[in-house]
């Protein structure tokens, strides 16, 4: 076996921090969570080793169902770290904001499908932003982060995934949100029927009235 | 909205500004130059329950004379010298936002000065501004009705992360309700909570849940009321699970914008920012991310008339009136459908 480099810092997130290191000779990252002081030391570690558990599952199950996703080469529940696969790339969040429109529907439409792909498994990504799409050098969009996912039968947990999807492109990429949704939706949709797309949908609409000071909720 | 003009440059104004969005009544007076000058209010507090808004509203039209002639009194001027009247447009309950409009219609007809709708929310954040002295915050607003993460990225306060379900000051509020604490002295409930979370020692385990940068509360509030009635955990203890799941949740996604947006400041506001476990929390990511940790000050903190009143100066100066007939109150105007040009 190799001997692992010095792990080094890739990137300081609010939950995880990322380290390039090797595994086998290959490229690979550390995710490891980090220990957060401002909650109870219990309550932290619990949700940081459910979180790290779900995460390495979830990467397996999203591949079988045919969304491409790091592999994960260990995990270490009790140091909540995961030691998986380094996929080079670009973030889908920069990609889109450089390319023509078209391009961007493109992508878009196959983000879509890659959503449709889990939710046909009944998997939640659970935190679906452009900053956890990762397009290879090949082209190939993988998905990454599934630590807030889970497996989920309900529609209600569909419907969030949306959302949250929606949300994160409103915050971030505002001048044109409506046409990445639009195209999503039809990837979406190219997976999992126009009726089933349009009650997953219907469900993310209704998840948004709950939420206070929604223009289209009856006033 | 209208933007009559594009910038209006008056040297020196006072802008009256009417705050009337739940269960306060506020006055407050403003002068251009950032000085305070007053800031007059009246509570209504339900005989029991949570805020009836008809009750309320009926508590706001009571009080507005008294309130409105209060603060010209501490800020010593007269009503001829006042430039503007501002008011809280929205979002909040109809019956109270409709009070204060009509209020502040009336004052604007009869002194025949401009009007100036006012997002309530955005309030809440640009009074934390001109107080703490911070400039481009990520903003926790968290209050009886409001829960979120915002802030400022091309042209809007966007929302980085919400609540899906009920705010934070609700939950803690119907918790103390549901087991028997009575408010002291018009304070929230989340007062008296947070005394009896310091005695609390055992961690119940809770439901904590963060979806993406949203949050859900509701789930947490039943089981905690729950865990509390089996009787099998003190009072004490369930205010300390309670107060640490939550305000861990929100700080957990306030971090996750933090990290998302790269900002260098943190804005604490809204009548849970009172909240001193809060404030630590915040504080610890706030240092994490090399940022700098603010909390409005108390009386600002909580709704008032002197955030509408410095916000309505804000927006009339870069050309922000609303004529009479387009006043109407905007029950759920959400921070990021507002425009604020004074901001670049």
């Amino acid at each position: 076996m190799d001997k692992l480099e010095q792990p080094v810092l890739l990137k300081k997130g609010a939950e995880a921090n990322l380290y390039l290191t090797s595994w086998h000779g290959k490229k690979a990252v550390i995710k490891s969570r980090k220990q957060k002081k401002y909650r109870p030391e219990a309550l932290d570690m619990q949700i940081r080793s459910y979180r790290t558990a779900h995460e390495a599952q979830l990467l397996h199950q999203a591949k079988i169902s045919g969304v491409k996703t790091p592999l994960v080469y260990m995990v270490n529940v009790a140091e909540a770290s995961i030691i998986m696969e380094y996929i080079q790339g670009v973030q889908v969040k920069q990609y889109i904001n450089t390319v023509s429109k078209g391009e961007r529907e493109r992508i878009c439409l196959k983000i879509g499908q890659l959503i449709g792909k889990l939710h046909r498994e009944n998997l939640i990504h659970g935190d679906l932003t452009t900053s956890n799409m990762i397009l290879d050098e090949q082209g190939t969009n993988f998905l990454v982060d599934f630590g807030l996912g889970e497996k989920n039968v309900e529609l209600e947990a569909k419907g969030v995934d949306l959302h949250l999807l929606k949300r994160a492109l409103q915050s971030t990429h505002f001048t044109f949100w409506e046409e990445c949704f639009k195209a999503i939706l039809s990837g979406y949709s190219s997976i999992l029927g126009d009726k089933f797309t349009e009650k997953v949908y219907e469900k993310t609409r209704e998840i948004e009235r709950r939420g206070r000071y929604v223009e289209e909720r009856r006033q | 909205m209208v933007n009559t003009q594009k910038t209006l440059l008056t040297d020196d104004m006072y802008c009256l500004g009417i705050e009337s969005t739940a269960d306060d009544f506020g006055v407050g007076i403003a002068r251009s130059n950032g000085e305070i000058l007053a800031n007059a209010i009246e509570s209504y507090v339900p005989l029991e329950g949570g805020i009836h808004p008809r009750e309320a509203a009926r508590h706001h039209a009571e009080v507005a004379n008294k309130t409105f002639l209060q603060a010209l009194t501490i800020a010593k001027i007269k009503p001829k010298d006042i430039t503007a009247i501002a008011f809280s447009m929205g979002p909040g309950l109809g019956p109270c936002l409709r009070t204060g409009a009509t209020v502040a219609r009336t004052l604007a007809a009869y002194l025949q000065i401009p009007l100036i709708g006012v997002n309530h929310s955005i309030a809440h954040i640009e009074i934390g501004k001109l107080e703490t002295g911070v400039t481009d915050p990520v903003t926790l607003y968290a209050s009886g009705g409001n829960t979120m993460v915002t802030a400022f990225e091309s042209k809007r306060y966007r929302v980085f992360g919400e609540t899906l379900d009920i705010a934070l000051g609700n939950c803690l509020d119907v918790f103390g309700r549901q087991v028997g604490l009575k408010s002291q002295k018009g304070l929230p409930l989340g007062a008296a909570i947070e005394q009896l979370a310091l005695r609390g020692k055992a961690l119940i385990k809770l439901p904590y849940v963060v979806k993406g940068m949203d949050l859900s509360l509701s789930g947490l509030l039943t089981s905690a009321v729950t865990q509390f009635q089996r009787g099998k955990y003190s009072l004490e203890d369930v205010c300390y699970s309670l107060q640490e799941h939550a305000f861990s949740m929100v700080t957990e996604v306030t971090e996750r914008a933090l990290a998302h947006t790269e900002k260098s400041e943190m804005l604490l506001t809204g009548g849970v920012a009172a909240n001193k476990r809060l404030q630590v929390m915040l504080n610890a990511v706030a240092e994490e991310h090399g940022a700098k940790f603010n909390v409005v000050p108390k009386k600002f903190a909580t709704d008032n008339g002197a955030m509408i009143a410095w916000t309505g100066i804000l927006a009339y100066r870069h050309g922000i009136v609303t004529p009479i007939d387009e006043s109407y109150v905007k029950l759920r105007w959400r921070v990021d459908r507002a425009d604020v040009p004074w901001i670049n």
